[in-house]
């Protein structure tokens, strides 16, 4: 059986390592010169209470060609227990005792082919997941074209391992190894180069290898021998000869690793010093991880004592000369919003990075949303603009970055990149950049002939302030949080002075809309229905506007706006905004554009949108 | 270099008689006897009347927002550690709002020169207590006189793993410059408790110690390697004392030419003895209503109390990039590519 796109679920306990398993097949899958896009979903908690509903993690990958999101449901779902079986097969809101298959909400498709260890649905495993029989699949009401593949996978694995001298609890963390093979047959993948592939990925612990290579191994054999009784499915490669996929040496990134390296590469290329002051919170952790251990590329890395440290941190190496970021998610970003208002007002270059997540307060850490728009774009006390960018796949995580760095360095501004859960978790192709292939990066600095007579007031042609560093000799001066007068640079109370003030620092965030390029119109620029969207709503976006074979403006660049996005909303005869909040861009833009009329399609599920539903709801419009 | 060279041409505008015009003269003098020349001199502040400071010196200054001088200073001095870094703080700003801040900076031994402005009162706002006034004290905000303890700031800073903690009073300026010139040559977080008069909300909180009259009496400045004498006629020593039935060590006052007198030493590890001389005399400040019981002898320590060298954060972080850099592979972004997993498409 040949197909263009397969989406696999993997999911099990929380310990099970199934966001390796699943992040090692996308991966490897990528290698073989398929696209992917990949969906983890996990507890908060580290390690729930074992085998129950609550403890299920999960990782969802779509690979093949013209992939756009990880797919809303999974064609082949490997379960490692009775838990992550249910959870998946029903659907999360369906998770509680005597609940039953439906189509809508479940996560796997109606003719899924489902692997489930046997060895996981013990009368205890069953008790612990809340099942009422001893009998789950009757139970849970699976549609008889689901296609269950019952797999004695521990013993099969203890079976494996028997002569390793392995503990009993070693090996058993080894089960993911040959589900993971078992898939890589399935899906009819070289076993040479997942074992090659596997080698790389413990190379540091090398005695993990051997038992490793051995279950895979062996539960790739235990398909191809015992000839399961299902088909093997062949993905189709990439199609090269379109231009979806541009010549080059490519990785699988994940959004937060994207984030970082786009930080890095800007750095080098402004001549700066990358410095990050953060203060962990998830999702946005793993990019101080990714940076911290980057003291190769010169990166500094402060984590300070809270979040206003970081962002403070941050401005403080700014005012000194380095190229300055910080992370965080929703709750640090309220917890910084009077930092960024220093900023604004010391008009100095910072990069903030906000990973957003379920809210409001702590709300759902693990979760992903959009909702933190309205807090980036007017968060704080007074006239306070600053200009807000959003990534809107894993990968391109890098190139807004890297733009987000471009813009703070040239225009001595705060820039806030939203990205989230999904882009931060998330993994994609990369194309890997040279340097040289990178936009110049021009940061502002002061003319010699100042010297002596530099004051922090002092702008260039387009608004952007003059910017000395410690250490020039004979451009000292004072920044502040203060008010400054619009000729001397130093503290005044005048009232035009204020208003006068108000205003250059508003012309200059407005100016940027000259530096960045137009905003483009996807898909068929011919219909009478543009969707709108911003950041990772991306791949379902485009997957469902080529459903609906209508248009689709989606955003990057959210302030200032490109300046054609208010001739490209006049154009259409229906717009509707999608967002994964209550209608923020809808707000915003009827702001901006108020003689547009706009349509909205919002989820607060915490969950990325299902493609099936927005494509409906436009339907019955 | 003259004090002349570190005035900038904003009009000090600090109330007439405020003790913050003799730390701001005093820094001046100070930062000309070091001789750092003033663009290499970044002074960082956060809110308050102190933190008006940096607009004074000819030096780079950042006046930033209520508390968050010491995050913006750590900040400045880890990125360029070349830089002379200086923060200015308040009793509100640096143990109130900015308390944290303040005990991290502290902790990791960031290499700056802290002066923090104690005048047991928030000036700028208009006369409420703050975490120095003692107990009882009555302001606007506690017009039937404060129940909160205070804070005093030596045992925070000692608590903090502090390596450098000196006390001077705004009206000595020889002390005040001295103390100054040793934070400055004192690798790590150096933290002046600079005890201010305010003129206009708290006159006279540090009358005790500053009338002219009393001063010798009533403290004594502490050198390093020097005995602890003092007294109008240099006739008092201090010792330390234990006490034989709970084994407590207290300084007592004896006679000046008794073998017991003490030999300060800034540099010892143990910030036991430390503790108790920055502790003498604090009692006067923590709680009003026992000002006349609860009173002993002991003066007030003033100059540098502690003073140890150990590594600092900044170079540390440095000394760690350097390290990685230089048996790294990968130097460049490009070089860092090369080491992903990758294929062609």
């Amino acid at each position: 059986m040949e197909r263009q796109n397969i989406v696999v679920r993997f999911c099990g306990d929380s310990g099970d390592g199934m966001q390796l398993t699943g992040g090692l097949f996308s991966s490897l899958s990528a290698i073989l010169g398929n696209e992917i896009s990949t969906l983890p979903d996990f507890p908060a908690e580290i390690r729930a209470p074992q085998g129950t509903l609550g403890g299920v993690s999960s990782l969802q990958v779509n690979v093949g060609h013209g992939v756009y999101t990880p797919g809303d449901k999974a064609d082949v779902l490997v379960a490692m227990n009775a838990a992550a079986l249910k959870v998946c097969a029903l659907g999360s809101k369906f998770n509680h005792a005597g609940a039953t298959f439906t189509e809508q909400d479940a996560l796997i498709k109606r003719d899924a082919v489902v692997i489930v260890d046997t060895d996981a649905l013990t009368d205890k495993d069953l008790e612990k997941a809340l099942y009422k029989t001893d009998n789950p699949f009757t139970e849970l009401g699976l549609p008889e074209s689901v296609q269950v593949v019952p797999v004695a996978l521990t013993t099969l694995t203890k079976e494996s391992l028997k002569d390793s001298g392995m503990d009993n609890k070693a090996v058993l963390k080894s089960r993911n190894m040959f589900a993971l093979g078992l898939v890589c047959w399935l899906f009819d993948r070289p076993i040479d180069k997942a074992i090659h592939f596997l080698e790389g990925k413990f190379a540091k612990k090398p005695a993990l290898i051997a038992p490793n290579v051995k279950v895979l191994t062996d539960g790739y054999n235990y398909g191809n021998n015992l000839a399961l009784s299902v088909n093997q499915i062949r993905v189709q490669s990439t199609d090269r000869s379109t231009d979806r996929i541009q010549k080059g040496a490519y990785t699988s990134i994940a959004g937060n690793k994207a984030t970082a390296w786009g930080l890095i590469a800007a750095a080098e290329k402004a001549g700066k010093r990358l410095f990050l002051g953060s203060y962990p919170i998830t999702p946005a952790t793993d990019i101080m991880h990714e940076l911290a251990g980057r003291k190769d590329m010169n990166v500094m890395v402060v984590q300070a004592e809270d979040e206003i440290a970081g962002v403070c941190t941050a401005i403080g190496a700014s005012f000194a000369g380095d190229l300055a970021c910080t992370s965080t998610s929703g709750p640090g970003l309220s917890l910084k919003s009077e930092g960024i208002g220093l900023a604004v007002m010391a008009e100095l270059p910072l990069v903030v990075i906000d990973v957003q997540r379920g809210g409001p307060s702590t709300g759902l850490p693990t979760k992903t949303e959009q909702t933190d728009l309205l807090q980036a774009l007017y968060g704080r006390n007074g006239e306070c603009p600053v200009v807000v960018l959003a990534a809107s796949t894993p990968a391109n995580c890098f190139e807004y970055a890297y733009e987000a760095c471009k813009i703070a360095l040239e225009n001595m501004t705060p820039v806030i990149l939203m990205t989230d859960t999904y882009l931060a978790n998330g993994s994609g192709l990369w194309r890997i950049p040279a340097l040289s292939e990178l936009p110049e990066i021009k940061p502002q600095g002061v003319p010699e002939e100042l010297k002596g007579k530099y004051n922090p007031a002092l702008r260039d042609e387009n608004g952007v302030r003059y910017m000395a560093i410690p250490g020039m000799e004979g451009f000292q001066y004072r920044n502040m949080g203060l008010e400054r007068d619009a000729e001397k640079g130093s503290i005044s109370t005048n009232p035009e002075n204020h208003e006068k003030m108000i205003l250059a620092r508003q012309a200059k965030v407005d100016q940027v809309a000259d530096r960045i390029p137009e905003a483009e119109v996807w898909g068929n620029t011919e219909s009478d229905t543009l969707l709108v969207g911003f950041g990772s709503t991306e791949g379902h976006l485009k997957a469902a506007a080529k459903e609906l074979n209508c248009a689709l403006l989606q955003l990057n660049y959210i302030c200032p706006l490109q300046r054609n996005v208010g001739d490209i909303l006049r154009n259409y005869e229906r717009v509707i905004v999608c967002e994964l909040n209550s209608g923020q861009l809808a707000a915003y833009l009827r702001a901006q554009v108020p003689e547009v009329t706009l349509l909205q399609y919002n989820r607060m599920t915490a969950q990325p949108f299902q493609v099936e539903e927005i494509v409906e709801y436009v339907n019955n419009l | 270099m003259t004090a002349q060279d570190y005035k900038s041409d904003q009009y000090v505008r600090f109330c007439p008689g405020c003790g913050d015009h003799a730390i701001c003269a005093a820094l001046q003098k100070a930062m000309a006897e070091i001789g750092v020349p003033p663009h290499q001199i970044a002074v960082i502040s956060g809110i308050g009347c102190s933190s008006r400071m940096p607009h004074y010196l000819n030096t780079y200054g950042f006046n930033t927002i209520h508390g968050r001088g010491g995050a913006v200073a750590t900040g400045v001095k880890t990125s360029h550690p070349e830089l002379s870094v200086w923060q200015m703080s308040g009793d509100g700003d640096c143990l109130a709002i900015g308390g944290n801040h303040f005990i991290h900076e502290i902790r990791r031994n960031v290499d700056l020169n802290i002066c923090m402005f104690n005048n047991r009162i928030y000036g700028l706002t208009k006369g409420q207590y703050s975490p120095t006034s003692p107990k009882g004290f009555v302001s606007k905000s506690s017009p039937f006189g404060t129940v909160e303890r205070p804070f005093i700031p030596a045992e925070l800073v000692l608590g903090a793993r502090g390596t450098f903690f000196a006390r001077t009073l705004d009206v000595d300026m020889p002390t005040t410059v001295d103390c100054m010139k040793q934070a400055h040559a004192h690798k790590g977080a150096s933290v002046i408790e600079c005890l201010v008069n305010c003129v206009i909300f708290n006159n006279g909180t540090h009358a005790w110690i500053a009338d002219r009259e009393q001063r010798a009496e009533h403290s004594i400045v502490l050198k390093h390697g020097e005995k602890m004498i003092f007294g109008a006629n240099k006739d008092k020593g201090l010792a330390v004392d234990i006490d034989p039935q709970t084994f407590v060590p207290r300084i007592v006052v004896v006679a000046a030419d008794d073998p017991r007198v003490l030999v300060h030493d800034a540099k010892q590890q143990d910030p036991t003895l430390h503790r108790l001389l920055a502790l003498m005399g604090q009692e006067r400040f923590t709680d009003v209503s026992d000002q006349q019981s609860a009173v002993s002898d002991l003066p007030v320590a003033l100059g540098v109390i502690r003073d140890l060298e150990t590594e600092t954060y900044d170079e540390a972080v440095n000394r760690q990039i350097s390290e990685v850099r230089e048996h790294s592979k990968a130097k460049t972004f490009d070089e860092l590519t090369q080491t992903l997993e990758r294929w062609e498409m």
